[in-house]
């Protein structure tokens, strides 16, 4: 069991900052996420889309910002737990226990969810009758590439995802690239490398095809895809890999007992503190009369819900505020020298 | 203002008035109709506002946009008659538009 000041929730740029903001005031933190890597929307979704109002910083790509913040934070003891996801929080006494998919359990008077949308899962097939094969014969993502070797792969999908591991298991197993139209949105170098594999016949390529079905009992056997026109080809095939980017889903927090309005969490502007004690909301996730989604309200909503921490980590200590300027204990903490 | 027609994949249908300028995302998102999420307010970065244009009406409103359709591939059920709605221009030249909605957005 880890025990910790705050539990923060999202590793985008709302929980990074916050986690700037509780170490600066003392106190510990760990971060959990379900991504594998920190920056949330801004490094899953636009990764090189310029951002325009990031105060003090004209412009600047959703990956800068990562960067700059986890740069920002780099001083500190910070525990990061990827590929994680917070499935279960419960009250002990006047501490939250907080339960990972993974097993790994804190404990913390704080937990400050910076969830954004929710976490990001893989897109599904539609067909219902994927789930009994999800794991075995179908996969959302490549974990052990040995697994798919000297195998009939049907990869569905236009991204760079599908398309680099289209080439790649082209080398080991017959493959069959499928997507719903013509053009690809993946990178044009390896676009012109699938279609060379194609001429070369290592890759059978159906475009403007999507899965209308898969078929087999207890092993997948094979399955059906159709074009717009309805034609149906048959395809035996033994894996099926899907990359359809990644949808966001409130997913376990609706079950937390707190209070929601759709997909976003009700909080109060003075601590974004919840209706639960000791659990706060910031970003985009939170909601509250006037709420901004900017990366900039965000920041703000961080820095006051960590004040509001110290109260319940730090009982017996009075909160002071000080400036990052002068402080020297601040300045300790960055491990700076101070005149 | 022009009338948009939101037609759920259960069958049930909401007309309302939305102003122009706006976009049928943004119809839907403050008249509450079920069924369009608009996660990302309209940066074309989910596709949780995805509706399907009839043949009639695909082609008088506005083009997809740059983009819109590597977006859609990540869309639930995408069809040739597939748009983002954040990326559909309310006007009124596009009064009485009709789009349906899939099944779920996520």
């Amino acid at each position: 069991m880890i025990k910790t000041d705050a539990l923060i929730i999202g590793a985008g740029p709302t929980g990074l900052f916050t986690a700037h903001q509780l170490k600066i005031i003392g106190l510990n933190c760990e971060i959990v996420d379900n991504l594998d890597k920190a920056g949330g929307q801004c490094i899953e979704l636009y990764p090189d889309k310029p951002i325009y109002d990031i105060p003090a910083v004209p412009e600047c790509s959703g990956e800068e910002l990562t960067n700059n913040l986890l740069a920002q934070i780099k001083p500190f003891n910070i525990g990061f737990h990827l590929n994680e996801r917070v499935d279960e929080v419960k009250k002990i006494e006047n501490d939250w226990e907080v339960k990972t998919n993974r097993g790994k359990v804190f404990l913390t008077p704080n937990v400050i969810i910076a969830g954004g949308v929710g976490s990001f899962e893989p897109r599904k097939f539609a067909p219902k009758e994927c789930e009994k094969f999800e794991d075995k014969s179908i996969f959302y993502a490549v974990k052990n590439k040995k697994l798919f070797e000297n195998k009939t792969i049907s990869i569905f999908g236009g991204g760079d995802s599908a398309l680099d591991w289209a080439v790649e298991f082209s080398k080991t197993s017959k493959v069959n690239l499928i997507h719903r139209r013509e053009e690809f949105r993946g990178a044009q170098a390896t676009v012109d490398k699938v279609l060379q594999l194609k001429k070369e016949g290592k890759i059978n390529l159906f475009t403007k095809y999507q899965l209308k079905t898969v078929k087999g009992d207890e092993k997948l056997e094979s399955i059906e895809i159709k074009n717009d026109d309805e034609k149906v080809v048959e395809l035996k095939t033994d894996i099926v890999l899907g990359f359809f980017g990644l949808i966001m889903q409130l997913g376990p927090i609706a079950n937390w007992g707190l209070n929601l309005d759709k997909k976003t969490v009700e909080v109060d502007t003075e601590k974004f503190e919840t209706n639960q004690k000791g659990i706060y909301a910031v970003g985009d996730i939170c909601n509250y009369p006037g709420k901004l989604k900017l990366i900039l309200s965000g920041f703000h909503e961080g820095a006051l819900a960590a004040r509001a921490c110290f109260k319940l980590a730090r009982p017996n200590e009075k909160y002071r505020f000080e400036f990052t300027t002068s402080s020297k204990t601040i300045k300790n903490r960055l491990g700076v020298k101070s005149d | 203002m022009a009338k948009i027609t939101y037609v759920e994949n259960n069958g049930n249908t909401h007309t309302v008035e939305v102003a122009e300028g706006l976009t049928v995302m943004e119809g839907a998102i403050q008249n509450n109709i079920p069924g369009i999420d608009g996660d990302c307010g309209g940066g074309m970065a989910c596709a949780t506002c995805h509706v399907y244009v009839k043949d009639e009406w695909f082609d008088k409103i506005n083009k997809k946009s740059e983009g819109e359709d590597d977006m859609i591939d990540q869309a639930y059920e995408p069809k040739k008659s597939s748009r983002l709605s954040c990326q559909i221009q309310v006007s009124s030249e596009i009064d009485g538009l009709e789009v349906n909605l899939p099944e779920k957005q996520i």
